[in-house]
């Protein structure tokens, strides 16, 4: 009896793309509870916080897209790189830059028409991200310097830059607190409360609002612009062998500089989202670590669009749930949701092979099973 | 005179400041040279940091607490290990995992166990390391130049500063004197040579990262247990990143990483005294800019004067044996 050999390639797709996340998803989250044990809460009581901080009730839930609407960005942000093998680690500091973009232009022409005012706004918010993420491009391009360390000196750069900025330059001048002006209330953009109004649901405040829908535009924007275009199939050429792509005719300074622009202007976005849609006006350090996070979030969503807005979500469910916790537990504090992170990047990116070849050929096995049997 | 001892005291804090720098490049050094990136070094140094603090407040004794710090970080070296150079995985990738990883347990734990927002408690002296004084600091004093530099430069200093200088010329021995330190280099240049040679590749990346991780221990050390008194949220402050630059900057080799490590140190210790000082002509600098000015040096150090700085071949590449 001769046996008909099934091999890798025969594997189903959601085996790779689902499976094996979820497994990795997995054990992040084990490992996780450790750490809650050993901070010296119990984890399955953590977990059901989480669960209830997040969908339990439909303030909790409207907190949750709101930070599902900030991790599309800066997920989309080191996505969009990393397709050109960049590692945009600055995601913070562009996101802190952008908002300063989208403050200035909203503040100096708020007498615009109201749709107007937001498009430039927005405009602003990725033109100043993209700006802060030109240079470490050009330095990693021409330079050779690795984008590691220079997006990191930029996030620290940035901080000071923006500390500045506030304390001496666009400070609100009756207050003691280094923050700017509040924007008038009539750019703002509309949040949940007005839109819920109208559905007869009754809440008391969320900080969802209409930014959510330009998340949701962006991810659209990025798989076209990725997978749809000339470009995206240059950069990713670039990011895949650049030997073969110079050989080919393509640039791949330019590659680096556009795919390290459009990544740190999506992360400039989040400004959108914080200043003329939540606290409208630049407080000290309001990007509060969601740069990094989208590092978690991208490399959960395998870097591709339809991945980033549940790894998007799930990080949305961790944030709100997780300010449950840290409410209800006195031994946690959000860091420990930091850790959290690093462990889904780590099991996730990084140790994405851990299990991966076991998998496989459990499959192969039971695919060699039925083509014999 | 007055101006001959300011300069005293800032040459006194430059070798201060750069000395967990020193360590962090060392440690970089290492692991690089095998072919392995190593961007953990500023988790791995905050780790030690928290690690150093706890263990020393805990057990009463700072050598013990290093030794715990020097323990995890060889782990979390392991790790790293485990992760690029047996799974393959990518070695960037695996190093901002640490990073995330360490920024937030060293805080939450902290939090945790002390009930403090991401502080250990104060040790007491007998939980810290001192200032040395070296023998006869006190009567050369008063003697012109010699007696600068032998009791206000040399003198008064922790034990980690002398062991960072100490550090170098040993790595440079390693590296370049040793058979070691050839399987070493070697394995960075070109792995699949070395392989052919008989000499296990994982081995020598493994072992490169063990080293790797003791030496950035003592840095962890040198901040949470000697120039200060405690561990606090995110103390690294970016001197990982910065001990890496410095390390590319000297092209991989431990003088001139030296070199750029007290170049940064020189900056640090400037732009403490700098602040709140009216300069001629330019007036008061703005102290944020000030404080930047070790990132932007960083910056410029690695666009500028670098040219294009050569890596080992191998770097980043996990090695894949052919079958």
């Amino acid at each position: 009896m001769s046996n008909i050999v099934v091999d890798k390639s025969k594997v189903p797709w959601w085996v790779s793309n689902v499976i094996v996340p979820l497994v990795n998803l997995t054990l992040a989250l084990l490992v996780s509870g450790l750490f809650i044990f050993i901070a010296g809460e119990n984890p399955i009581e953590a977990v059901k916080l989480i669960i209830y901080g997040s969908f339990g009730y439909i303030q909790g839930f409207a907190y949750t897209l709101y930070y599902t609407t900030n991790f599309i960005f800066t997920g989309l942000a080191f996505a969009v790189a990393f397709h050109c093998r960049l590692f945009n680690i600055g995601g913070e500091g562009q996101a802190y830059i952008g908002g300063l973009g989208v403050f200035l232009v909203a503040i100096n022409l708020s007498f615009l028409p109201i749709p107007i005012v937001w498009l430039l706004s927005i405009c602003g918010a990725f033109l100043f991200g993209a700006a802060w993420a030109y240079i470490p491009a050009y330095l990693q391009s021409k330079r050779g310097s690795h984008v590691v360390i220079t997006t990191i000196m930029f996030n620290f750069i940035a901080s000071s830059l923006m500390i500045f900025l506030l304390v001496d330059v666009i400070r609100d001048t009756n207050q003691m607190a280094p923050h700017t002006v509040k924007l008038p209330e009539a750019i703002w953009l509309p949040s949940f409360e007005a839109f819920s109004g109208i559905l007869g649901i009754k809440i008391r405040y969320s900080p969802l609002n209409l930014t959510f829908l330009l998340a949701i535009a962006s991810l659209f924007f990025v798989w076209f612009l990725v997978w749809k275009t000339k470009w995206g199939y240059e950069m990713r050429a670039v990011g895949h062998n650049t030997q073969a792509a110079i050989y080919a005719g393509i640039s791949p300074h330019k590659n680096i500089i556009i795919a390290m622009c459009i990544s740190g202007g999506l992360a400039g976005l989040l400004g959108v989202n914080e200043i003329l849609g939540v606290s409208h006006k630049i407080q000290a350090g309001f990007p509060a670590g969601y740069g990094f996070t989208g590092i978690a979030v991208a490399l959960m969503g395998r870097n591709h669009p339809i991945g980033i807005l549940p790894a998007a979500f799930l990080f949305g469910i961790l944030y709100q749930g997780g300010s449950e916790v840290t409410f209800e537990m006195p031994n946690i504090t959000r860091y420990m949701f930091v850790a959290v992170q690093g462990l889904i990047i780590l099991f996730s990116g990084a140790l994405e092979n851990l299990f991966r070849p076991q998998i496989e050929s459990f499959f192969v096995r039971r695919l060699n099973k039925e083509v014999n049997a | 005179m007055e101006f001959l001892s300011d300069i005293a005291s800032l040459i006194n804090s430059t070798l201060r400041i750069s000395t967990p720098l020193v360590f962090a490049a060392m440690a970089g050094i290492f692991a690089e040279r095998s072919g392995v990136i190593d961007f953990s070094l500023e988790g791995k140094m905050l780790m030690a940091a928290f690690v150093a603090a706890v263990g020393s407040y805990y057990l009463g004794n700072p050598w013990l607490g290093l030794l715990l710090a020097i323990i995890v970080c060889v782990c979390l070296s392991m790790l790293h290990g485990f992760a690029s150079v047996t799974h393959k995985g990518d070695q960037v990738v695996s190093c901002v995992a640490i990073n995330i990883l360490i920024i937030g347990l060293t805080t939450a734990l902290a939090a945790a166990w002390f009930g403090q927002a991401g502080l250990t408690p104060t040790l007491n002296e007998e939980q810290r390391f001192l200032e040395i004084h070296l023998p006869f600091a006190d009567s050369v004093r008063d003697i012109p130049i010699i007696g600068t530099l032998y009791s206000d430069i040399l003198s008064g200093h922790y034990v980690f500063v002398y062991l960072a200088y100490l550090s170098v010329p040993i790595v440079f021995w390693i590296v370049f004197k040793t058979s070691f330190g050839l399987r070493l280099r070697a394995v960075g240049e070109n792995p699949s040579a070395v392989d052919t040679a008989g000499i296990n590749v994982f081995a020598m990346r493994y072992k490169a990262l063990a080293v790797n991780g003791v030496l950035i221990a003592f840095a962890g050390a040198h901040l949470s247990t000697a120039v200060n008194a405690n561990f606090f949220r995110e103390m690294s402050a970016g001197r990982g990143y910065l001990a890496l630059a410095a390390m590319i900057f000297g092209k991989w080799h431990p003088k001139t990483a030296l070199i750029a490590c007290l170049l940064f140190g020189f900056t640090d210790a400037l732009q403490i005294r700098l602040q709140g000082v009216e300069l001629p002509a330019i007036g008061e600098i703005p102290v944020q800019l000030i404080q930047a000015l070790p990132y932007i040096l960083t910056v410029v150090l690695l666009a500028g004067f670098v040219g294009k700085a050569i890596a080992p071949n191998a770097i980043g590449q996990p090695y894949i044996k052919e079958r």
